[in-house]
Formats: C-alpha cells, structure tokens, sequence
C-alpha cells in the first residue's frame, strides 16, 4: 500500500472559481489573441489603405470604393458560406463551379422568359445552388468521405454540367433588364446597397455561429470531430447544412455576379474556389477547422479586393497582381501559424506557473 | 465532504443508502469470430467505488463500452436503477445517468471549458438563443461542488490531462450522471493529481455516485476502492469486498497463476564503462544543470512526479527537442547538434512515453514496425530486402514472445503489451548501447509487465545502460539499481537501491515531508 | 498477404476492370481506338500530366499535397520563353529552368517544414506566386518559334519504337518505374509511407521527416518544370497560363489510383492505371465527338466512384444517420 500525502494547496488566494467573472488566465490572454486575428486585418487594410492613398489620393475616390466594395460583395458571400464548411474541418472546392452555373442559368431566364420578375430569378440561383450544396452535403455527410475529394468531384462535374448545356453561348449586357443590372449600382448615400447588404447577411451568419447550439456544433465538430460524435452531436446533420447553405449562398452569388459583369458564359467563376479560400485562410478561420469568424472571413475577403484595386490605382502592371496576392496569401498564413504556436504555448506556461 | 477523510488509506465511507445503481448480467459480444466478452457482469451501489480489473483482452474495455452504449450485447441484460434498460447508443447511456471518463479525454481543444461541458445542451434564454453568462455560472458551480478551481472561461487548448479529467467529470456531473465510469484515469497523473483526483472521487462517493474504476495499479485499487470486480478471459471470475484481500489475491484472480512478482536482484551487478553521461543539460523553462552517468550494465530510474521533465531530458538527449546548454556524450561521442539520426548511430535506442503515437506506426504489419529503425542495415543495392526483414521481425518476435497472428498483420491490431514488445524489438535489433525506455510498462497487464522486467534486466546484464523513467514506484524500486528523481525540472536526488524506499523517493520528487 | 497490400491489390485489379471495359467499349464504338496513331495522341495529350502525377503520388503518400504544380509548370514554360527570346543556348537554359524549378519545389518545402504551415494552404498561395512570376516574366507575350530539334521532341515519336510512343510517354514510363522502385523497394519510400501513416512514430524511429519532404517537394519542382518545358515544346508556345488549371487533374488522378488523401497508403502501380483510365476516357470522349471540355464530368464522376464503391454497402446503410 502506498504511502499518502499531504496535498500541496493548489490554491492562490482570491484565485477559485468565485473569481472567474474577473476573466483571469488562459481565457482573457485566448480572447484578446482572437481579437488580434481579426483587428490585424482591419490594421494591415488600414495600412494598405493609408499608403496608398498617400501616394495616389484618387484611390479614395467615392467611385473606387464604391468598386471595391461591390468587388468584395460575391467574394464576401462565398467567403460566409466556405467559412462554416472549413469550421467543420471540410472544404467546398465546388463553388466556383456552383457560382458559374447558376450565374448562367439564371441570367438566361431573362432571354427565354422575357418579363420575368427579378425576385424569381435570384430565386432559381439559390434554387441551383441549394441543389448542388444539398447534393454535396449528402456525400460528404452520409459517405463520411474527405470533402476534398468529393467537391473537387462535383467541381468537375458541375462545370462540366455547364459547358455541355451552355458552352459557345453568352448571355450579354444587352439581354439583361436595366433593373437587374443596376442592383450593384445602386447607392445609399454613397454607399452601394449591395454592400450594406451582404455586410447585414455577414452578421447574421456571425451571429447565428456565436448564439445557437447549431452553430457551435460546426465549431465542436471541426475542433475534434470524434468527440463530437461521442458527444451526441448531430454531425451528419450540421455538415449536411453547412454544405447546403455553401451551396445556396454560391447560387445567389452567381446572380450577383451576372448582375455585376453583364457578359456570362460557361467559363463564369472558373478558379473562384482557391480564392475563396485564400480569403478565409487570410481572415483567420483555421483550415482544419475549430475557430475563426465569419467576420474575419470577410474581411479578408474586402483585403484582398483592396489590395487588387491598389495595385491597379498604383499603376503597378496588373501582371504582378498574382504574384503579390499569392506572397501575401503565405504571409497571412505564416502570420497565422505564428500567432496560434505563442497562444498555445502561453496557455501550456501559463498551467505550469499555477500548479 | 470534509478534507480529513482524504489523508486516510482506503476508508469505507457508507454514504449514501448503497442501493443498486447499476447491475450488468451475463453480457456477452463477440466480434465476428473474436468473443471480447463471455461472461461480463458486474454491479455498481450507490455511494461505493468498485474496482474492475483484468489483462488485457480480459474484456473490460468491451465491458465499459457496453455500459457507454457503444456497443450493444449480444446477450445479457443491464439494469439501471432497477430498470431494464437497452442502450443503442451514448446518448441513451447518458440518459440513463451513466458517464464514462476515458483515458484520453475528448474534449474540444478551441473551445472554452464551459462550452466544452455543455456542448450540444448549453443553457438557452429567449429565442433558443445560447445564455452565455448562465452557462459560466453553472460551471463554475460544478467545479466548486468538486472543489477545483478551473476557470470556465478558458480555452481547453494547453490544459493538463489531469485538468481534462475534471472538466470530463465536470460534465458527467452537471448531466446528474448517478454512475462514473473511470478507464484507467491515473495512467497520465503526478501523484499530487491523483491525490486531487482521489480527493474528487471520495466527494462524488459522499453525494451517492456509483464509481467503477478501472486500474492496473493495485496500491490504488487498495486506496480508494471498496469493492472489486476481477475479470478474465472475458467472464467475470471474482466479485468481492477489498477488505481481507491482498494483491497477490488479486494477481492470482486476474491470471489464473501464481507470478513471480520481483524479478531477479536489481543491484547486484558491478556496472562497467559509462555509456551515457549528461552533463549539466539545460533546456529554458523545461530542464536545468542535469548530470548524470549511466554505466554499462546498469539500470537507471529517473523518477518524478509528472511534469518533473524527465521525459523532455530523455527527448533532447535523443535529440527530438533541442536544448540551451550542457553535453551529451555516448561512449565517449560527443553529440552535437543532436538529431535522432546522431543519437541512434551513436548507439541510443529510445522506447517512447506514447506507444501509439510515438512509439508504433499503426498502420503498418508488425514486421514493418520491427524493422522501421534498422532499414539501411536490412537493405542491398539500395533496395530492402524482405526476407532479411522477415527474418528479423520473426528472430524477434520469438525472443521475446511476442503474440501475433501474422508478421504481416497490421499491428494495432496486437494488444498493449504485444505492442511495446515490438517497440522493444525495433530498438533491440539496432543492439544500442543506451536503452531509454518512457514508462516501460504503462497500459500494460501484469504479466507483460513482468516480462518486461526481466528484459530489462537481461538486457542490463548483457551489457546496455538503461535509463528507465518511470512513475510507479514499485516497479521504479525493484529494477533499478540506481534511482535519481527530479523535480520541477532539476535533479534533487540520487538514491542507490540500497538506500531507496518508497516514502524517500516520493518526498524527494514532492519537496516535502510525507505522513505515514 | 499483408492487409494493406491486399487492399491496394483490389483496388489496383478495380481499376484494370475499369480499364478492359473502357478499351472494350471504345474501340466498338470507334475503330480507331486502338490504332498505333491513337494511342499516339493519347501519350501526347496526357504526357505531362501523368509525369507530375508521380512526385505528386509521393508527396499525398507523406501525407502533404502540392497544388503549385502547374504554376510550376507555368513558370518554367515562361522562364523558358523569356530566356530564348533572349539568345540564351537552349542547354544553358535547361539548366536554368532545372534550377528554378528545384528552387520553387525548396520554398514550398521549406515553408511547410520550417514554418510548420499546412501544405494545403501554403501551396495555393504558391499557386498564385509561381504563376504570377510567370505573368511577370512574360507579361502578354508569347514566345514561339522554337528550334525544331527541340519541338520535335514535343510531337514526334520515339525513334526506335516506330513512332507511336511519344517522348513524353517513355519519360514517364522510365520515372515510373524508378519512382515505383524508390518508392516500394527502397527505405526512403518505406520512410515516405512512415511519415504519412504516423509523422511522430516516424520521427522517433529516426526518420528524417523534413528533410525527405524538403525532398519530396524539390522533385516534384524539379519535375514539374520538365513537363513545362515539354509543354512548351509540344505547343511551341510559351504563354503565361500554360497548365492553368491543370493541378485538379493531377491531384485527381492521384486519388483515383487509390492513394489516400490522410497519406500512407498508395501504390505506383495503381497510379499507373489511373493515369491510363484517365487518359483513356479523355480519348474516348474525343472520339465520340463528346465535348471536350466537358469531360471533367467523367473524371468527376470516377473520382467519386472511386472513393464511394469501397464501401458501397456501408453508404448505403449510413444514409439513415442524416
């Protein structure tokens, strides 16, 4: 039999569980290094803003913002829906695909059926895309296969499905009623609705994952999806959601976008996906999943618009547009990793220094 | 409950009315052609913590995830609170009111404790709407009742395992779980945080929870438990009271044999040359001003309560982690810029703490894992050649009587003990002359146990320096020849075997008086 | 046998069904199918994608993944341009674009050894430099008009084979079987699928784990590059979005031949398949006057087979948990 011991008192004085409404230890340090994830975006578009408009003052014009906030609008939106898939530790690679089809399909309604309200038409996008978002979410929820090599299938395929029914033709400008393509032009006191819009939607969907039990499922599942499970979390239902609202969004995005460009044929948002995902990586959401924010999403999403548009104001040639957009894509994600290493190292000292 | 009751050894604190909780009988399940569980049964009273023990392949984990609800029985019936009931999964288990605390505990590494405690179920306020504040509070109430204090705002990132324990039991508690289910909680504990956790299991036992506790550890079973269940080859084959047993008793129970329980004298060779010799290693904020020697032919211990830094020396003398300041030396090789490339051709082999993870590559036969670290001696022309690898794994799978189906199955499927008797042979067949070997014999049943004893000691007696790290006590006492202990990531003790005894080593690694 | 050898093996014997079938049915649709001439254009369309599907078996197996393999391929097509328009001899510039290509391969390898950062992500990243670089070095220039010894090599047949295997085919055919070697044979390839199935276990039996994959993603750069470079030569043109796009097809490829996308399990064999698969429905396609660019449907289509059938009946059983 062993012999006992006198147990060292693990407790400070004033530091129980009385005190936790004084947000000690590991909690406040994780909370502000959240916070810093998403404010370091808003600081490095503040930065990029600020010197470019010092040397090029006509960046800040009403019109450029007003373009690069209707730029960001489509990227914003799928950049919410991709958010909530990668939450849960997957990935929709077929959004691209999910945008060119409906922007195509839907906006073709406008030559065959000439008269037909608008509303109808946004409605047959998301109709599009909640089909193919729902096909998804069965797979990768049912099949409990990787999402990666489901959606870079259906990528295939729904891209594929496009060209067969629409490829050599185009729906252009001309088709289109004058009041559908004045939906991202139109401003409230300089400000395009469209953006004001998608903004309200974001916060919603930010809402909606930090205030309901479904939402912090994605993230529960995403941070350990075994213990998801044996935590009784409905996990084939949430990613099946996940995916369907993906796709729904990707679909209304698509008619956003043909209201944005005018000219669509079956090539519409062909490499969409790998940009979406830069936005996200770049806003802070984890790519295997556990954390991040819808919010930090968008606005990576708004960064790298900014950047896009800075670089054409700047008169720098837009052939060095990608090259710039890939190294900052490796900045934000070294950036990133850099971040999370410290936070859990901290904590890990931090249990250390009380025991 | 008051704190006095904690300092006595294995009191009987009839709390609680003892009604039955909880009464599993004849379960039966097999897997194709495997029968993991014959004859299972066992019955939990209120206010009792009851001891499951067994081998491995006993049955008791199949046992424990029958009353999970993972598995359903193909025979038998479970009774709760008097009630038949017929679990389909581990939602209905947890209706029922049963919580089982594994080993590894789940948790959810990017969200807070209180989230982590009450995901899927968190309190809700107007509009089904997440009442975040509430949520807090009634954490911080349950981690009051349990007299820990944990800040439920905290991410679970970075906390303890023995942290993790809490917040599992946290959760079973705040789910008004009537019977706990702990598979071997104290594999991964300091002796203070199985203190705490002991502490924690006698107030769950006064507010009336049943407690199945499940160990290899029998100085614990005797601590803290009343009653005990021995299984064996899947049938359950002794239920009785502790009182009046001994674990020789329970030994007997658990293998059918009488076992030669000390294996030969530690201590009695003379040591030769130094084949390892450390010199005032320092690693920041981890290790500092370590020195020590092993000798050819000796076995080292370096006890110490978890978290002392022991496994990190071992790692950085293997070179897996760097470090600031100080040497390594192996048979008189200085190691430089350590790499585990360096360390093993200079003659280190190193078993490590975590079998699965670090010490096997799971997916791979039993012959792969064998030959995993000799592939350049098993190779010609470039190419490896595989009867020269069948060769080996068989050579060795023999000398150490390894049991497997087939060399090439893969070898997760071989049970613990066969396991590191394979993390044994892949380091055995590079003849190291430093063996460092991380809790030896962890999640092992007592028979393996002791067949790693005497490995060890054979190995010491052909030659190899062992450095052994080990947190229990008795095994760290009767294969050692020599013992150091570190605490808080310095050396504050040196022990011959001679000299040692278990209170010694234990104030040494505790830095204070201990009463007996 | 082993249990994962006999996994691979039906997986390898799924896809020769799915192979004799494809050739069944296409050369009764088509008699052309199975012509010396045929199979010709066959090499000569998929040449450099069955190449990069070799270092990219190898990289998923350690279990990382390079999707910067067409920018890479992009980048040396354009390096190779630039460098000729300005009189550079065409074996200096082999070894420039060798260089570089080693060089892009090292910097994805270095950021996600050095910098732990995920491969997934950090490639895309390079995706976008490399093919950037690309635009830069080029701009909207095209360069063509190479010398026909070398563009030659690009359209022609292999001597000695009577014309109908393409340069680029016996090139994969030689990489496939070293590849294949290194990779089942040999204790780097045993260390690869180490690494994959379990990186820590992998690290503590003394596997140099970052340095292999350093290695790994320089070969794949290395390689990748040499399929720029018989692109190039092939359409003699040097355009800043050659290969756009090509890495799904690759990666695709990679998984249709049954190497599991968590790493550690894989076969060359099985890879070889895929990429006659692959390449065998993209001709019948073509031969049945289908779509062209619409074949990516039947790629999609193979790529969900391949992961669904396995566990067929297990789906079906699982679409109750919804």
């Amino acid at each position: 039999m062993r012999s006992t011991l006198i147990p060292r008192r693990q407790q400070r004085p004033g530091r129980g569980p009385a005190d936790s409404g004084r947000r000690t230890g590991g909690a406040a340090l994780a909370e502000r290094v959240f916070r810093i994830r998403e404010s370091s975006i808003v600081v490095v578009l503040a930065v990029f803003v600020a010197v470019t408009a010092s040397v090029q003052p006509r960046f800040l014009s009403e019109t450029n913002i007003q373009f690069v906030l209707i730029d960001t609008t489509v990227f914003a939106l799928l950049a919410l829906g991709e958010t909530m898939v990668v939450i849960s530790r997957n990935v929709d690679l077929s959004v691209g695909s999910v945008l060119g089809l409906s922007a195509y399909a839907s906006s073709n309604l406008f030559g065959s059926h000439p008269g037909i309200p608008i509303p109808l038409v946004f409605l047959t996008g998301l109709g599009i895309g909640l089909a193919c978002g729902v096909v998804n979410g069965i797979m990768v929820a049912a099949g409990r296969v990787p999402s990666l090599v489901v959606t870079l299938a259906t990528l295939y395929i729904i891209r594929g499905i496009d060209i067969l029914l629409f490829s050599g033709k185009q729906v252009v400008e001309a088709e289109l009623p004058s009041a559908f393509l004045q939906i991202p032009k139109s401003t409230i006191a300089g400000i395009p609705d469209l953006a004001i819009a998608v903004a309200v939607v974001i916060g919603i969907g930010a809402y909606y994952l930090r205030t309901y039990r479904s939402g912090r499922d994605l993230y529960a599942i995403g941070s350990n999806p075994e213990a998801a499970r044996l935590a009784g979390i409905p996990v084939g239902r949430r990613v099946f959601t996940a995916f369907a609202v993906s796709g729904a969004i990707a679909g209304v995005a698509g008619v956003l976008w043909a209201a944005q460009y005018g000219t669509i044929d079956s090539s519409a948002g062909t490499g969409y996906e790998l940009q979406v995902i830069s936005a996200v990586v770049v806003g802070g959401v984890a790519i295997f999943g556990g954390s991040g924010s819808v919010v930090g999403a968008a606005l990576g999403a708004l960064l790298l618009s900014t950047i896009t548009t800075a670089l054409y104001v700047l008169g720098i040639s837009p052939f060095w547009d990608q090259a710039i957009w890939g190294f900052l894509l490796i900045l934000a994600i070294t950036l990133d990793q850099t971040i999370t290493v410290r936070l859990t190292s901290a904590l890990r000292q931090r249990r250390t220094r009380h025991e | 409950m008051d704190n006095a009751a904690a300092s006595q050894p294995g009191p009987r604190q009839e709390a609680g009315d003892g009604r039955l909780m909880l009464a599993l009988r004849h379960a039966a399940k097999s897997f194709g052609a495997v029968r993991a569980l014959v004859d299972g049964a066992v019955e939990l009273r209120a206010g009792e913590v009851h001891a499951l023990l067994g081998e491995n392949g006993a049955g008791k984990s199949t046992l424990v995830k029958i009353l999970a609800g993972v598995y359903q029985p193909d025979s038998g019936t479970l009774e709760v609170a008097g009630r038949e009931v017929a679990l389909h999964g581990p939602a209905a288990a947890r209706a029922a009111g049963i919580a089982v605390i594994y080993q590894e505990p789940t948790l959810f590494p990017d969200l807070t404790v209180a989230e982590n405690m009450f995901i899927g179920r968190q309190p809700l306020r107007s509009g089904r709407r997440i009442d975040r504040r509430a949520m807090h509070d009634e954490a911080a109430a349950v981690f009051k009742r349990l007299g820990v204090p944990l800040d439920p705002a905290r991410i679970a990132r970075g906390l303890s395992i023995a942290d993790q324990q809490v917040v599992e039991i946290g959760k079973a508690l705040s789910l008004d779980a009537r019977v706990i289910v702990m598979d071997e909680p104290t594999a991964a504990l300091s002796a203070a945080e199985t203190g705490r956790l002991f502490d924690v299991i006698r107030t769950l036992r006064g507010q009336g929870t049943a407690v199945l506790f499940i160990s290899h550890r029998l100085e614990e079973v005797f601590e803290i438990c009343e009653q005990v269940t021995v299984m064996r080859d899947g049938s359950h084959v002794l239920t009785s009271p502790l009182a009046g047993l001994t674990a020789a008793d329970l030994v007997r129970a658990m293998v059918g044999r009488e076992l030669a329980e000390r294996p030969p004298e530690a201590g009695a060779a003379t040591p030769g040359e130094p084949v390892l010799i450390v010199e005032r290693l320092t690693r920041e904020g981890v290790f500092t001003d370590i020195s020590l020697t092993v000798r050819a032919g000796e076995i080292v211990a370096l006890a110490g309560l978890v978290g002392s830094g022991r496994s990190e020396v071992a790692r950085s003398v293997f070179g897996i982690d760097r470090y600031d300041a100080g040497s390594v030396t192996v048979r008189g090789r200085d190691l430089r810029r350590a790499s585990p490339t360096t360390a093993m051709s200079a003659g280190i082999g190193f078993v490590p703490e975590d079998r699965r993870q670090q010490g096997l590559v799971m997916d791979m036969s039993v012959q792969q894992n064998v030959a995993l670290a000799s592939l350049g001696r098993l190779r010609s022309g470039g190419l490896i050649r595989a009867s020269a690898e069948r060769a080996m794994a068989t050579d060795w799978a023999a000398r150490l009587k390894i049991k497997y189906g087939r060399l090439t199955d893969p070898v997760a499927m071989l049970s613990g003990g066969n396991q590191q008797k394979v993390v044994l042979a892949k380091w055995l067949g590079r003849k190291p002359a430093v063996l460092i070997v991380d809790e030896p014999t962890r999640g092992i049943d007592v028979a393996t146990k002791a067949e790693v004893h005497h490995l060890l000691a054979d190995l010491a007696k052909d030659g190899v320096g062992v450095l052994m790290i080990s947190s229990e006590l008795p095994e760290v006492l009767s294969v050692s020849d020599r013992i150091l202990v570190m605490r808080e990531g310095r050396l504050v003790a040196e022990f011959s075997h001679a000299d040692a005894s278990e209170e010694a080593v234990m104030s040494a690694a505790m830095g204070q008086q201990v009463a007996t | 046998m082993n249990n994962a050898l006999r996994a691979s093996a039906r997986w390898e014997a799924g896809l020769v069904a799915v192979l004799v079938i494809l050739i069944i049915v296409s050369s009764s649709v088509s008699p052309q199918f199975l012509t010396g001439n045929n199979l010709f254009n066959v090499g000569l369309s998929n040449g450099e994608i069955a190449i990069m599907t070799l270092p990219m078996t190898l990289i998923i197996i350690s279990g990382e993944i390079d999707l910067s393999v067409a920018s890479i391929l992009g980048m040396a097509s354009a390096l190779l341009g630039v460098l000729w328009s300005k009189g550079l001899p065409m074996p200096a510039i082999f070894v420039i674009v060798a260089v570089v290509g080693l060089a892009a391969g090292a910097v994805n390898g270095l950021l996600v050894t050095r910098l732990r950062l995920p491969s997934l992500a950090v490639t895309i990243g390079t995706l976008a430099l490399y093919r950037g670089i690309a635009t830069i070095l080029l701009g909207p220039n095209t360069v063509a008009n190479f010398p026909t010894a070398y563009t030659n090599l690009g359209v022609q047949g292999v001597p000695f084979t009577g014309n109908d295997v393409t340069y680029s085919t016996l090139i994969f055919v030689i990489l496939a079987i070293i590849f294949g070697v290194a990779l089942h044979a040999t204790p780097f390839g045993r260390s690869i699928y180490a690494m994959g199935a379990s990186p820590e276990a992998a690290q503590f039996a003394g596997i140099r784990v970052k340095r292999i994959k350093t290695i790994l993603f320089m070969i794949s750069g290395l390689i990748c590059s040499l399929a720029g470079v018989l692109w190039t030569f092939r359409l003699d043109t040097a355009v800043q979005n050659n290969g756009l796009g090509l890495e799904l097809d690759v990666v695709a490829i990679v998984l249709l031949a049954g190497v599991s996308i968590f790493g550690g399990k894989g076969s060359i064999i099985g890879v070889v398949l895929a990429v006659l698969v692959f390449a065998g429905i993209q001709n019948a396609l073509l031969l049945t006057n289908f779509n062209q660019e619409a074949t990516g449907i039947v790629t999609g289509a193979l790529l969900l087979a391949s992961v669904f059938l396995p566990n067929a009946g297990r789906w079906v059983r699982s679409l109750s948990r919804i």
